[in-house]
């Protein structure tokens, strides 16, 4: 018994030691620095997760317009990302959710150029299918009663909630206050909370388990998405090209079926 | 009224099989003694309500006590590595018993206190089982069984945690304890030592049935089996009797004998009635013959001397002086001699 | 036990992973000792909110443990002493919280025992309870997660624990809650103990599961990792000054515990 336990252990170490090792053609800097003055190569871009969808998608067109060439993802928190970046990961291009996040990779002077705002996005009232709370408008979340959830002011969403609720003049007593938007999403969906500040993306992409509901009030509080290429990118003319696929028609397109505005 | 053990033990297992008849009167000390896994032990297990039954009856002072489960039996038992529980002190170990019976805390600490003073360990109450002595250990165990005032009283082989001195001590301790007694005791052994000493009867149990009963003098004097023979230290033969003569070793010798008994019997004597002679002695009135030693091993101031057949083996026991004088090493070809007298004849 | 006269040099073969283990468990920790910003500390350390989610913390954790003791040891006695059909699979069972991802025990938890629960929808239908966005909310996705330490440590020291003692304590009239209560569990005290001080450590570093099911709201049920994550977002030296905090106050308490119980009960 012991034994057989012994040898599964030891293989498991060995594969994964084989495993390890099999990492460095898989893509990643070692790949990317062979392949750095050639055709093909792999582009590492850092973005916003509320990216997901419509980059994925731009990013399968540019590897079709750009054979060889690979795009690698990393989605996440903004803030999160910004500080990988500051703190050296290898990204070629960065696309935040947030001026405020951008500023942090700016200030550290690990950006080359300077961002340019390439979408925005609003929030929306998102409220579970049936609508238990009767939500009509924003001045309804201050209902008492009601449950309502909304991004921590520490992350973007969060502070787009608090910006646009004060411009309205709306005092909300939150049940939570979520660590990020699909938090919030989740707690919505699964009818836990009757309304929650959500990005209009996000409701849009979840369109089959909550509600979004527009609010005049949320042109106060738009989010500007800014993009740019990481100082010493490893393929910075690649980094380039993306960042224009992405201020392009092609790009403007795929940002507004997705729910973003134009900037 | 107390009337003691009656019981009849069945407990089949796949590769074991108990059936015992047991029976103890008040104030009785019944002894099993018999080989590793003979079921003496599952046999007290079973007395105690341990070991599922099969079969047969446990009934003490005329209460059936089969369909009861072990806390509901008023049984004592002392377990062979004591079982003290570890966290509790001596004191509180001897009232756990009380305490489950109803008694009050302080009842209970007061009755608990009273048998530690009678096993001799009043000024250790408050010491944690670890700091006591295998022999302190011993008598706290006991005090703890008795102080539930059990109509049974179950001992696992009492001393067999014990080092060869303090046993003797703790030996002598423990009759007088069983002496007090006065419900029925059954003691399970593998030593015959401390079954002779402490127990009134002898119970042999080997392949998990009954083999022989009866006082420790007469399963010490008129042993059945080989098992007991040799824990007692007799030489024994089965064998058929004519007139004083037996048959021994399917016919192949006869010893001659001073008991007149007719049919199968027991034959026996003892290691020391056996004169082992180089040569041929001449005109004897004994039993002679043929033997070669198997083996020498001396103990104490006496030498066993193991003689293989044909056409029978024995042992003798002899003097370190004989053993020079003869000569005697392994493989040496010599003669043996029992007289008729020494030898002890009884009915199988 | 009595230690050895002169202990053996132990060998290097093993001293130098031992070393590495080390190593690599405390580094970390003295990165944020380096990083910490020891000049605005007690500032820092002054805000109520700190205060808040410390206070918080602590009493979701030691509340979590108690209910981990209460329903973990007879779980355990189940699982080492019970002849349950299937014992195994319901072993399998116990362990799910230690590798389900806490994130998804808390969304798990959010449909058993949320508003529109299976079991949730029934409290607040009847008794008008609602976990989520509460403290007791806070409280059962730590036990949910710290559970599973407390069943398999005490299960083992069960295990380990010598039925003999409790079939001494039925021959001396002892009933079988008697026998648990007065034997077997003084018997694996030490197994209790070692698995609640788990218990609470895993409670009070519980993240996924807390923010998932009881969300996130200070005073209520921002504990201090929560607090440490958000804080992370905008503000890494506060972050490393919260993460401080519940660093020593959990070594502290632990340390204090391991000396009282632990090491007296083996």
């Amino acid at each position: 018994m012991l034994r057989s336990i012994t040898a599964a252990a030891s293989a498991a170490l060995l594969l994964t030691a084989v495993a390890g090792c099999g990492d460095v053609d898989d893509g990643g800097e070692a790949s990317g620095k062979t392949a750095a003055t050639g055709k093909g190569g792999t582009l590492t871009v850092f973005a916003a997760a509320s990216l997901t969808e419509t980059f994925g998608a731009l990013g399968k067109a540019f590897e079709a317009a750009h054979p060889g060439v690979k795009v690698r993802f990393s989605f996440g928190g903004s803030s999160t990302l910004a500080q990988q970046i500051t703190q050296g990961a290898p990204a070629d291009v960065f696309a935040a959710a947030s001026p405020a996040t951008m500023k942090t990779v700016t200030d550290a002077g690990d950006a080359a150029g300077t961002p340019q705002v390439f979408t925005k996005n609003r929030l929306v009232i998102a409220v579970p299918k049936n609508d238990p709370g009767k939500v009509r408008e924003l001045g309804d979340l201050s209902r008492p009663g009601l449950k309502v959830v909304l991004c921590a002011v520490q992350v973007p969403c969060g502070a787009a909630a608090e910006k646009a609720l004060g411009a309205a003049g709306v005092k909300v007593k939150p049940a939570s206050r979520e660590q990020d938007v699909k938090a919030v999403l989740t707690k919505v969906s699964l009818d836990e909370a009757d309304a929650g500040l959500v990005y209009r993306t996000d409701a849009k992409a979840a369109s089959g388990k909550v509600e979004g509901i527009e609010f005049p009030e949320s042109a106060q509080a738009i989010n500007d998405y800014p993009i740019v290429e990481v100082a010493k990118a490893p393929r910075s003319a690649l980094a380039k090209e993306f960042i224009g696929l992405v201020l392009g028609p092609r790009g403007r397109d795929a940002l507004t079926r997705a729910g973003f505005e134009a900037p | 009224m107390r009337t003691g053990l009656d019981a009849r033990l069945v407990v089949r297992r796949a590769a074991f099989d108990l059936d015992l008849a047991l029976a103890a009167a008040p104030g009785e000390v019944v002894a099993l003694l018999g080989p590793n896994g003979a079921g003496k032990s599952t046999a007290l297990r079973a007395l105690a309500g341990l070991v599922p039954m099969t079969g047969g009856h446990v009934r003490v002072d005329g209460d059936d006590l089969r369909p009861l489960p072990p806390d509901r039996r008023g049984i004592g038992m002392v377990f062979q590595d004591y079982l003290l529980f570890p966290h509790l002190s001596a004191l509180e170990n001897v009232a756990f018993g009380p305490r489950c019976q109803g008694a009050g805390r302080r009842a209970a600490r007061r009755i608990a206190a009273e048998w530690l003073d009678r096993v001799g360990l009043a000024e250790f109450a408050s010491v944690r089982p670890r700091a006591l002595s295998g022999g302190q250990a011993q008598r706290v165990a006991l005090a703890r069984a008795l102080a539930v005032e059990p109509g049974l009283l179950l001992l696992d082989e009492p001393l067999a945690a014990l080092d060869a001195h303090t046993r003797l001590e703790i030996r002598a301790a423990l009759r007088r304890h069983l002496a007090g007694f006065s419900g029925a005791a059954v003691l399970v052994t593998h030593d015959p030592l401390d079954a002779m000493v402490l127990a009134d009867r002898i119970v042999v149990v080997e392949g998990g049935r009954l083999v022989q009963q009866g006082t420790p003098a007469e399963v010490a004097r008129r042993p059945r089996t080989g098992y007991v023979a040799r824990l007692v230290g007799l030489n024994l033969y089965r064998g058929r009797a004519d007139a004083g003569r037996v048959a021994v070793a399917d016919g192949a010798a006869t010893l001659d004998t001073a008991d007149p008994l007719d049919g199968d019997v027991f034959l026996a004597f003892a290691p020391a009635a056996v004169a082992l002679y180089r040569t041929r002695p001449d005109g004897s009135p004994r039993n002679l013959w043929r033997a070669r030693v198997a083996a020498v091993e001396r103990q104490g101031d006496r030498v066993r001397v193991q003689l293989s057949g044909p056409p029978f083996d024995a042992v003798a026991e002899v003097t370190p002086a004989a053993v020079a004088e003869l000569q005697l090493s392994e493989g040496s070809e010599i003669w043996a001699a029992v007289k008729a007298t020494e030898t002890h004849v009884y009915p199988a | 036990m009595r230690r050895a006269p002169e202990s053996p040099r132990p060998p290097l073969i093993l001293v130098a992973p031992a070393l590495a283990g080390l190593a690599f468990l405390v580094l970390p920790l003295a990165g944020l000792l380096a990083r910490a910003p020891w000049t605005t500390l007690g500032t820092r350390l002054a805000q109520d909110q700190v205060l808040d989610a410390l206070r918080l913390s602590l009493l979701t954790a030691t509340l979590a443990t108690c209910l981990c003791v209460l329903f973990g040891v007879p779980l355990a006695w189940m699982l080492a002493r019970a002849p349950v059909p299937g014992v195994r699979l319901v072993r399998a069972l116990v362990t799910v919280p230690l590798v389900l991802p806490p994130v998804v025990g808390g969304v798990a938890l959010l449909l058993v025992l949320g508003r529109r629960g299976l079991v949730g929808e029934h409290l607040d239908a009847w008794f008008g309870i609602t976990l989520p966005f509460t403290t007791a909310g806070v409280v059962l996705a730590e036990t949910f997660v710290a559970m599973p330490f407390l069943v398999i440590s005490v299960e083992g020291a069960l295990r380990a624990a010598d039925l003999r003692y409790e079939e001494a304590a039925a021959t001396l009239g002892a009933s079988r809650w008697t026998i648990f209560r007065r034997v077997t569990l003084p018997l694996v005290a030490p197994g209790v103990a070692a698995g609640a001080v788990l218990c609470w450590a895993r409670a009070l570093g519980e993240f996924g599961a807390t923010i998932t099911f009881a969300g996130n709201f200070p005073g209520r049920t921002q504990t201090m990792p929560l607090a440490v994550y958000l804080a992370l977002e905008t503000d890494p030296q506060a972050a490393i000054v919260l993460s401080l905090v519940l660093l020593a106050v959990s070594v502290a308490v632990l340390a204090a515990l391991r000396d009282r119980w632990v090491s007296t009960g083996t």
